[in-house]
């Protein structure tokens, strides 16, 4: 089955190219949702969006489909504009290819599940449709099932079904809405993992919407964090949970180790003045005047606990003595919060036989390492302040 | 046995649906899906003819059908006939008395399609026609079937209104629930009550079948 005008096997040789065969989409308005958004997702690229509930999450992903019509902006699909709202041009969602998996599925009850994936196969004949839809069925492993309806299926299977009519309908982009907010744990791993084998088939631009952020990291090859309509920052999860351009990301994407700290000069050396400690920072520092208050954050896995019994690489690396103020152990994984001589709390994770080893309790003192290379300076942002913004 | 009466009956009672179940479908929809100010006062409107005594209602059509009326002129100019005393007279009273009738099942039905339904069709290409006659109409049908068999059940058995519009012509106006009563006054109860138990049973009859097609669904949640 072919993916026409979807740019599967265009070879992207430049920015432009890509972009023209890729998702961008540009919405701004101020009610009644307000909205300041940018996202761009390349074929083949699964996008996630996430953000709190309100975050506006679901109303971007009408807006693709033309179920949602903002004041201004721009919808360009695979080089034709669906919406321009400058040009007023806004296609129909019956003239955008599109498919949409709705986050309850939205299955037609009277129709069994062959013939909810038939109804974007209606420009077929009555047995190409039926042996497309067979094919869809069997595509997504519920051969077998096409004579029952939706209330006779488990909610994977719903869910199949969904993903299976979204496809049918040989879509430029596929939207979707929380997909596996409404199954169980076990059934969303399964779903997860079946996602992701069915992208190698696909080289559409997938855009997931989700507030769950462990599924947006396993599945998303960009995330773009929103926030009260507002696209904050699209990067890849790597980089986006170790560069975050604000603190205001930060704590969207549930990270710790956020502090503010002071640019000094210690023996001709620039550094970060943190209570009593001067940090060593790789990059970012020098273009910095001194004296100045700037936010910093530090992924916990840039954090290195010094084993008591031998010294281990990186201990030179801004040292500095801490008391253990908690342990929580989470199954493998122990969550260790540090007190640092001025009150702020280092937060960071290792395996808790890890932590058993280093006899890591309560009251305990530790000396770890902050890596001079995962400093993440975030010039112009202060932490009180922009917690404020947060609880307006 | 009054045939000719059971023949108005039964004509004005399929008249009634045929015309009313579109009207009612396209109101309903409207009722069930727009927001707008003043939709309290629309549905207010429609409801009106549950609450209002058929004399009520049967007197403010009579004076509306006359010939120095708006409607009844304008009907006059139309068809040349006048609408009260006459079939279609008694026809156009008996759409309005059963607005609520027809309208409230389809609303409420209507209602409980979920919205994302015709946003699902409209995303899998259906247009809004398609969408409409595919997907919601089949869904809103046990409703459909409820207002076609209320309205039907009630048209037999409505009676004020139409003596007020009506009146009692034979082979007209006169509907079996009229000569029912026009048999009762003249004393004759063995008449009377042969038209009462075939009432009976063809609004026991109409009202089953509906029932039992509407619940014929292998889909709905048991």
């Amino acid at each position: 089955m072919g993916w026409p005008g979807a740019g599967g096997g265009h070879v992207a040789d430049s920015s432009m190219t890509a972009l023209a065969s890729g998702l961008s989409v540009a919405v701004n308005q101020t009610g009644p949702i307000p909205l300041a958004a940018e996202f761009v997702c390349q074929p083949g690229e699964l996008l996630a969006l996430v953000g709190p509930s309100g975050s506006g999450k679901t109303t971007l992903l009408r807006t693709i489909a033309g179920l949602y019509r903002p004041q201004h902006g721009q919808v360009i699909c695979a080089g034709d504009v669906w919406f321009d709202a400058e040009g007023e041009r806004s296609l129909s969602p019956q003239h955008r290819r599109v498919g949409m998996v709705f986050q309850d599925y939205a299955l037609f009850p009277h129709l069994t599940a062959l013939e909810n994936i038939q109804v974007p196969l209606r420009h077929l004949s009555q047995p190409q449709r039926r042996e497309q839809a067979e094919q869809w069925l069997a595509k997504v492993r519920l051969e077998g099932l096409g004579k029952r309806y939706p209330n006779a299926l488990s909610g994977g299977q719903r869910q199949r079904v969904a993903l299976a009519r979204a496809l049918a309908r040989e879509p430029q982009v596929l939207l979707l809405d929380e997909p596996f907010s409404a199954v169980d744990q076990v059934t969303r791993r399964r779903l997860q993992r079946e996602l992701a084998l069915l992208r190698q088939q696909i080289k559409i631009p997938i855009v997931l919407v989700t507030h769950d952020l462990e599924e947006a990291t396993a599945l998303a090859d960009q995330i773009c964090v929103l926030h009260n309509g507002v696209s904050l920052q699209q990067d890849s999860p790597e980089a986006l949970f170790s560069r975050p351009a604000s603190p205001l990301v930060a704590r969207l994407l549930d990270r710790h180790n956020l502090f503010e700290g002071v640019v000094v000069e210690v023996e001709g050396q620039r550094r970060l003045q943190w209570g009593e400690c001067s940090l060593e920072v790789a990059e970012g520092l020098a273009n910095l005047p001194l004296g100045e208050a700037v936010a910093w954050y530090l992924p916990p896995s840039d954090i290195v606990l010094h084993r008591r019994d031998r010294p281990s690489q990186g201990e030179r690396e801004n040292p500095l003595a801490a008391t253990v103020s908690e342990v929580v152990v989470l199954g493998g994984i122990t969550s260790v919060s540090l007190r640092v001589g001025h009150g702020d709390m280092l937060r960071f994770d290792i395996a808790t036989h890890a932590a058993r080893r280093n006899q890591l309790t309560s009251g305990a003192v530790v000396n770890v390492s902050l890596l001079a290379a995962g400093i993440h300076l975030l010039p112009g942002h202060r932490v009180r302040a922009d917690a404020h913004d947060k609880r307006k | 046995m009054d045939w000719s009466a059971l023949s108005v009956s039964l004509r004005l009672a399929a008249f009634t649906c045929l015309m009313l179940i579109p009207i009612a479908i396209w109101l309903g929809r409207s009722l069930a899906y727009a927001r707008f100010r003043g939709k309290g006062l629309c549905e207010a409107l429609v409801a009106l003819p549950l609450v209002l005594p058929p004399t009520v209602l049967g007197f403010y059509l009579l004076l509306s059908f006359g010939r120095d009326a708006p409607i009844g002129s304008f009907w006059a100019e139309m068809t040349g006939s006048g609408l009260n005393f006459t079939f279609n007279g008694i026809l156009i009273a008996s759409l309005i008395a059963n607005l609520p009738f027809a309208v409230q099942p389809i609303q409420r039905a209507f209602e409980h399609v979920p919205h994302n339904l015709r946003e699902a069709a409209w995303c899998s290409g259906l247009s809004p026609w398609q969408t409409l006659l595919r997907i919601e109409l089949p869904l809103v049908w046990p409703g459909i079937m409820s207002a076609a068999a209320l309205t039907f059940a009630h048209t037999l058995g409505e009676f004020g209104v139409i003596l007020m519009v009506g009146g009692a012509i034979d082979g007209e106006t006169r509907t079996l629930a009229i000569a029912i009563y026009d048999r009762v006054q003249a004393f004759d109860e063995q008449g009377a009550a042969q038209m009462s138990a075939l009432l009976l049973l063809v609004s026991f009859i109409t009202l089953g079948l509906v029932y039992g097609l509407a619940g014929r669904r292998r889909w709905a949640r048991g």
